[in-house]
């Protein structure tokens, strides 16, 4: 008996504009389906109509969810009475969010949180013994003493359990999870979903995986959908369309995928001692107690890429922002061509500041939403150089020109931009003074795999054209190949291991890396 | 979580310190010679010497100012030289009056912008919702004497004449003797204070209904009145307890505009008599009590700031 049957759902904006175009997904008991697309495809809005949920703006116009609880009839989620729907939710059917962080109420102990869904459908047995026996299913501590602890308390991947630990507590029939390991470590991540594989096999819970990494799929799904602008393209056993895709875009998506293999070998020294552009010796950095960075050795060389390794926590970004004089208070020395850079930025002369350009995660927020792209594109020549206005306005177009921004965009404000074209813009931004050296902070971690496909290709030709550095700082280690001649492996504020991008992954010397290396999902 | 508000309650005591050197500063810096305004232009310089004398104005400005400090911690505000008496009496009567004024202001003025803003939130985008926003926006933008005679015009003049326009009590007798006389006061003073709360309330609530744990909560299959009450609630009080003690910080101000219009024997009133008649250690007491008010409300923020938000009392464990 199918767990839950959804037929020829259609969903639109209030407005009428269609969101979901006659999606169809059925999932077996036990089974797990991922449904996988990219940002804009409508993924989240067909895994929350399994619950009945339309997020604000929204609207079902047609199509049935058919649930079925253990043993019961199958009713349909979108014809119930609101009183009915929310007696199925958490209970039939439950539903893990994309972050934690934002979806556990920060005001209620965990262990609250997790009774409180018991409580409210009424659960037969003592809601005490439930919320222990949970916890434990998910590996986490069960004592009174961490019950009473606050999300803040926990860490993500923590807080992801607890997330789970809900979701999980009623045995439901079906579970929705909306990307529940984005934002988590790859060591974290592989926990996570030997969690669920687990959780859904022992209670034959059908899973709907909502994601838009494949490799997490290749890891986890029996069956795949793919979706693309409201509708799913291609459909299969997860094997089947990972290895055999049959529609275009499905082969393009899996084209774009960074694997860890890829091109072999093209930077042949071990030492990078000569001609060293950017050198970073003895870096320290804490925060009140904490210290965040513990003396780290670093050094880039002309024309080299170096890729940054570390997961959340490690010092990565600390480490990028020290070498652009963003943090004041760290220590050590950090050098241009052999000349000492000051650790504060305002400190540092005109030249240095055009030398050493920093792109910023997000291109979302890293672009003021006020200003056009030619505006923000031209702060950094406006600051740093003597160019009267027109050679300004020259250099602008140039820079946006080998971005392949298309020049229609450099009047318009970052709203009606792309999340690619906009961190191509941010690119321009940095790239407009000529740097010797690029600092990119996981400029691709907010993108689409196709988008972050262009944008590192973009980075690669960039670097050939223009003959200057890259640091790009990552936790992605499948970036690697694509991007980098060399890779430094930052752990807890220490570079644990440095050496050429084949040397590190063919033979990773130290434990930490083989670690990473082995929980990085592949295809 | 009580070694943080040890700190606070530390800091305000601080903050009053502060002020009572700059209420005290601010004194002497009024126009003109308190003796000579109590004796008038006829004076001759011997009885204003021999009056300085008395008033210990000729003694250096910081032994005045520790005498003053010394007599307000030991519960003696001074001595009122317009009424030949001393402050504290003066002011006991006068002090309960803007109580009354006061607390039955914010008693009523809360609870109503609070349950007016989280019902618009709830019923955000609908005309019900503009309704409010519109109404306490307009109100909002009144000054509050427009509004005390705009209320006096229409309830005790032109319009209707069922509440007294000021206060007539027989001196020595309680204002709240006879509550009608407080209606207007009140009234103006809540219509003044319960917009913002309102806006406040509303922008607030919106937001954390719209936010990812109210979500998860609804979809845990949680019922409207227990997300409402236990999820969404408690996250918004910490932001509004900031505006609501703005608002009443505001009130013990605002008191003085509203005593002058109704006539209110309060300490508004007494501020202004105090100013007019040179009566500088009146003005000290009045002005440092009102600075108190401010203190202890925003304290009193702080403190349920500090109770709503775990992440503020509790250590981030590892």
């Amino acid at each position: 008996m199918t767990a839950l049957d959804v037929t020829d759902l259609h969903v639109s904006t209030v407005d009428d504009t269609p969101v979901l175009r006659g999606v169809s997904y059925s999932i077996e008991p036990g089974e797990i389906l991922a449904l996988v697309g990219e940002s804009g495809s409508g993924k989240t809005t067909a895994g929350l109509a399994a619950l009945g949920h339309f997020r604000t703006g929204l609207k079902a116009v047609s199509g049935s969810v058919l649930a079925s609880s253990c043993g019961g009839a199958p009713s349909d989620v979108l014809a119930l009475p609101e009183k009915q729907r929310r007696a199925l939710r958490g209970r039939v059917i439950s539903y893990i969010p994309q972050d934690p962080a934002l979806s556990l109420n920060h005001s209620l102990r965990i262990g609250k949180q997790i009774a409180e869904v018991l409580e409210v459908h009424g659960y037969p047995g003592s809601v005490e013994d439930r919320v222990r026996e949970t916890l434990t299913e998910v590996g986490l501590p069960s004592d009174t003493e961490y019950q009473r602890r606050y999300p803040h308390q926990l860490s993500g991947g923590q807080q992801q359990r607890v997330g789970i630990a809900m979701a999980f507590a009623w045995k439901p029939s079906v579970v929705v999870l909306d990307e529940p390991t984005t934002g988590l470590d790859v060591t974290t991540q592989a926990l996570i979903l030997e969690t669920v594989a687990k959780l859904a096999a022992e209670q034959d819970t059908a899973a709907l995986y909502i994601t838009h990494d494949l490799a997490v799929v290749a890891q986890i799904a029996h069956r795949v959908a793919v979706m693309y602008s409201g509708e799913i393209v291609e459909s299969g056993a997860a094997r089947q369309v990972l290895h055999e895709p049959q529609h275009s875009y499905t082969r393009a998506l899996m084209a774009a995928v960074p694997g860890i293999e890829g091109p072999v070998g093209r930077s042949e020294a071990e030492e990078p001692d000569e001609d060293v552009v950017l050198r970073a010796e003895r870096i320290e950095v804490s925060y009140a107690d904490t210290k965040v960075l513990r003396g780290v050795d670093l050094a880039v060389r002309r024309g080299e890429s170096v890729l940054l390794l570390g997961e959340s926590g490690s010092g990565k970004t600390t480490l990028s922002r020290s070498l652009c004089g963003l943090i004041e208070k760290c220590t050590g020395t950090v050098t241009l061509d052999g000349n000492p850079l000051s650790a504060s930025a305002r400190k540092r002369s005109c030249e240095q500041l055009r030398d050493v350009q920093y792109v910023f995660q997000s291109p979302f927020s890293s672009l003021n939403p006020r200003r056009t792209i030619a505006e923000s594109v031209e702060v950094p020549l406006r600051q740093l150089t003597d160019l009267d206005k027109d050679q300004r306005r020259k250099r602008v177009a140039e820079v946006l020109e080998q971005v392949r921004l298309d020049p229609e965009y450099a009047d318009r404000l970052p709203g009606g931009l792309s999340g690619g074209q906009r961190q191509r813009a941010a690119i321009a931004r940095a790239l407009v003074t000529t740097p010797k050296v690029l600092v990119c902070d996981e400029v691709t971690s907010a993108l689409d795999v196709s988008v972050q496909a262009t944008i590192l290709e973009l980075l690669g030709e960039l670097r050939t054209e223009l003959g200057m550095s890259i640091l790009f700082v990552t936790h992605n280690i499948a970036l690697a190949r694509h991007v980098a001649d060399r890779i430094a492996v930052l752990r807890e504020g220490l570079i644990v291991e440095q050496g050429t991008v084949d040397r590190v992954l063919d033979a990773p010397e130290h434990e930490y890396t083989r670690e990473l290396l082995a929980n990085t999902p592949k295809l | 979580m009580i070694r943080m508000i040890l700190r606070r309650l530390l800091i305000s005591v601080l903050v009053l310190l502060v002020v009572s050197i700059l209420v005290f500063v601010a004194t002497l810096l009024l126009p003109g010679d308190p003796a000579r305004a109590i004796l008038g232009t006829q004076a001759t310089p011997e009885r204003i010497a021999a009056l300085q004398e008395h008033m210990h104005l000729n003694v250096p400005v910081w032994q005045r100012y520790f005498d003053w400090l010394s007599g307000v911690l030991t519960g003696d505000l001074g001595f009122s030289t317009s009424t030949q008496g001393s402050v504290n009496t003066l002011l006991a009567d006068r002090i309960g009056a803007s109580l009354v004024l006061l607390i039955a202001s914010a008693v009523i003025s809360t609870p109503i912008g609070l349950v007016v803003g989280t019902w618009s939130a709830i019923r955000a985008g609908r005309t019900s919702d503009h309704v409010v926003s519109g109404f306490s926006l307009v109100i909002a933008a009144l000054p509050e004497f427009v509004i005390g005679v705009a209320l006096v015009v229409l309830f005790s003049t032109s319009v209707f004449k069922l509440l007294p326009s000021v206060t007539l009590s027989p001196p020595g007798t309680p204002v709240w003797e006879r509550p009608t006389q407080l209606v207007l006061p009140v009234l103006t003073l809540v219509l003044v204070v319960t917009p913002y709360i309102v806006r406040m309330m509303r922008a607030t609530m919106i937001e954390v209904l719209a936010s990812g744990s109210v979500e998860m909560a609804r979809l845990k299959g949680i019922p409207e009145r227990i997300v409402l009450f236990r999820h969404a609630l408690p996250q918004a009080s910490g932001p509004v307890a900031q505006v609501i003690a703005l608002q009443l910080a505001w009130l013990a101000g605002g008191v003085v505009v509203v005593e002058f219009l109704f006539r209110y024997p309060g300490i508004g009133a007494a501020l202004i008599d105090a100013v007019n008649n040179r009566d500088v250690q009146v003005v000290q007491a009045i002005t440092l009590l009102i600075a108190g008010v401010y203190v202890v409300v925003n304290l009193l923020a702080d403190v349920v700031g500090i109770v709503t938000n775990p992440r503020l009392r509790t250590e981030v464990a590892k």
